[in-house]
């Protein structure tokens, strides 16, 4: 029997077809004291409590890692889940948001309803993400014979030269990208769960001891022991659920420079992967920068955030530093970053928890010093000051913009349901 | 045949399988830079790999390069990694377009080549050295002999070149 013809009158694109309904973390911390497996399940549990799900709700689930964590038939085996569908990727920062996409796709292709994503991590004291310990002293082979033979293997100095070269062609300062950790900083310092939650200025960030140039010890971000965790499923369901639905608008998953890890070899190195990522980001989401409240622009370092902000085209080519440092990006800005503190303060989830944050501002429920109510409703006072909200004032779209490299990010739009 | 080297008490490893590697490597052994050119589009690539990323040919020959061009970016490392490098530091790591194939086959690509500064008979370079080179300083390749089968290429300053009166630095240091 012939198959009927492909069927053109679906919707091009998913928008606010699929959501996020639940978050969970554990404590950001140093000497987690419990493996990773501990982690993620309790991360996974959390984010499942917090949407009102059962376990039996939840039939997908998908992690990543790099040979530093544990696999999802453990986590879900702990939880009593039974799958539908489930894959553990390698990778680090670019696949948070990557990872959503898949999962609207499989919900989308129907092998699963509801997908658990979670990243599950003893970065301070197992597998150490600055790449000291055991990564440093593995023999060298390979591609890396080509990089850690001359010295060049943790994420700060591979960035580096892409960083360097910024400032060369533009003219950024480092005082204009300092101002990425004082403003990241003073989020923090309203946020009760952030691992580092004092208040930093550009002269301290700048007087702080050199790690490799243009890095400054305080450029770069804190090396924590996490799991995090978010739960995605159709828009329809979310509706019937305990949260204030947030709702995906796009996504671009793991979008690369040419030649991925060789990307220094081509094109101007100061361009990052967001250069080609925001040709499919912001026409999925059917919005442009301009219409974001807030942004999660990964901040593995000061620079990360700075250049992805600019290549997704928030502000023009090269004028990052003006607008990492003009108060854009603050809390009571115009569109603030990383309100949590990010990875620079809050702690290090390769990406997760600034989609947490964004998840929560936009539910207009972010977990500040604020006071709760009769309603178990935070009542925000939008009084920036340390030690008080940090909830961005009728927040409708978010930005994460999701960093492996400079040659390769992921990013995602979110809206208020 | 596999190597097996250590260089600054690193152990390197290169197995039978790698023979893009093991290519490589033969020929910085002998101090005779090579790159693989591609067979078909006859474009120069590195660093080694499998197949050319201009025309997916997987032919290619190892031919002779003239290791010189000018410092595209750089890091200087202050708080080393790898325990091997904490007697060094501060150390560059130069990534440096070569003048051969620079602008091709499109303006913003070149063959960008990273090693460290060293002095000319390969040694990692003492701190005053460091603190002459920057983007635009004009490099020449050197060797650091790593055992049988290998050396390591890196950059030296180029004496008999014409230098940037003042190469971009990092402001602060
Ligand atoms: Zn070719």
């Amino acid at each position: 029997m012939p198959m009927p013809d492909t069927d053109t009158s679906s919707p091009k694109y998913l928008r606010d077809k699929y959501a996020i309904v639940g978050v969970g973390e554990t404590t950001y911390t140093r000497g987690s004291g419990v493996t990773t497996r501990a982690l993620g399940t309790w991360a996974v549990r959390n984010a499942i409590e917090d949407a009102g799900l059962k376990a039996s709700d939840v039939d997908g689930m998908l992690s990543y890692q790099s040979g530093d964590s544990t696999f999802s038939t453990f986590i879900a085996g702990d939880l009593g889940l039974r799958l539908n569908f489930y894959m553990d990727v390698f990778g680090g920062g670019s696949s948070t948001e990557a990872l959503v996409g898949m999962a609207m796709g499989l919900i989308e292709a129907g092998m699963c309803r509801t997908v658990a994503i979670f990243r599950a991590m003893n970065g301070f004291s197992q597998v150490r993400i600055g790449g000291t310990g055991a990564r440093a002293a593995a023999p060298i082979m390979g591609d890396a014979l080509h990089g850690r033979t001359y010295g060049w293997q943790s994420a700060g100095q591979m960035f580096a030269p892409t960083f360097m070269r910024h400032m060369h062609d533009y003219g950024t300062k480092p005082e204009q990208v300092a101002h990425v950790k004082h403003f990241h900083s003073c989020h923090a310092s309203n946020n009760p769960k952030a691992f580092y939650k004092k208040r930093y200025s550009v002269d301290e960030v700048l007087n702080s001891r050199i790690i490799c140039k243009p890095l400054h010890l305080l450029d770069c971000c804190v090396e924590t022991d996490n799991g995090t965790a978010i739960i995605v499923t159709s828009a329809e369901r979310a509706r019937n659920l305990r949260q204030h639905p947030v709702l995906i608008r796009g996504v671009v998953g793991r979008c690369s420079k040419p030649r991925t890890d060789m990307h220094y070899q081509t094109g101007p190195i100061s361009t990052v992967a967001g250069h080609y990522a925001k040709d499919i980001l912001w026409p999925n989401s059917g919005v442009g920068p301009e219409d974001i409240d807030l942004t999660g622009s990964y901040d593995a370092f000061t620079f990360t955030t700075m250049l992805q902000l600019e290549d997704y085209g928030f502000c023009k080519k090269g004028e990052g530093g003006d607008y990492v440092s003009n108060g854009t990006i603050k809390l009571g800005g115009k569109r603030p970053n990383n309100t949590s503190g990010g990875h620079l303060c809050e702690g290090y989830t390769h990406g997760v928890n600034m989609v947490v944050e964004n998840v929560r501002q936009l539910r207009h429920d972010v977990d500040d010093y604020c006071p709760i109510g009769p309603d178990g409703k935070r009542q925000h006072t939008y009084d920036y000051r340390e030690g008080g909200c940090r909830q961005v004032k009728n927040a409708e779209l978010s930005a994460n913009l999701g960093w492996a490299n400079p040659g390769t990010g992921s990013a995602m739009v979110m809206r208020r349901g | 045949m596999a190597i097996q080297a250590t260089y600054l008490d690193m152990p390197l490893a290169i197995d039978d399988l790698d023979v893009e590697n093991l290519a490589y490597f033969k020929h910085c052994a002998a101090h005779d830079f090579r790159l693989q050119r591609c067979t078909k589009c006859n474009l120069l690539r590195y660093p080694p790999t499998t197949a050319c990323p201009w025309c997916m040919n997987p032919k290619s020959d190892w031919v002779p390069v003239e290791a010189k061009g000018a410092v595209h970016s750089y890091t200087e490392v202050h708080h080393a990694i790898q325990p091997a490098f904490k007697a060094h530091t501060p150390y560059l790591v130069l990534l440096v377009d070569l003048d051969t194939q620079k602008g091709k086959p499109t303006k913003d690509e070149a063959l960008r080549v990273m090693g460290n500064l060293t002095t000319p008979d390969g040694k990692l370079a003492p701190a005053d050295m460091v603190r002459k080179v920057g983007i635009g300083t004009r490099m020449r390749m050197v060797f650091a002999d790593a055992g049988p089968g290998i050396a390591i290429p890196h950059w030296t300053i180029d004496e008999a070149a014409q230098q940037p009166a003042k190469p971009w630095r990092y402001p602060q240091e």
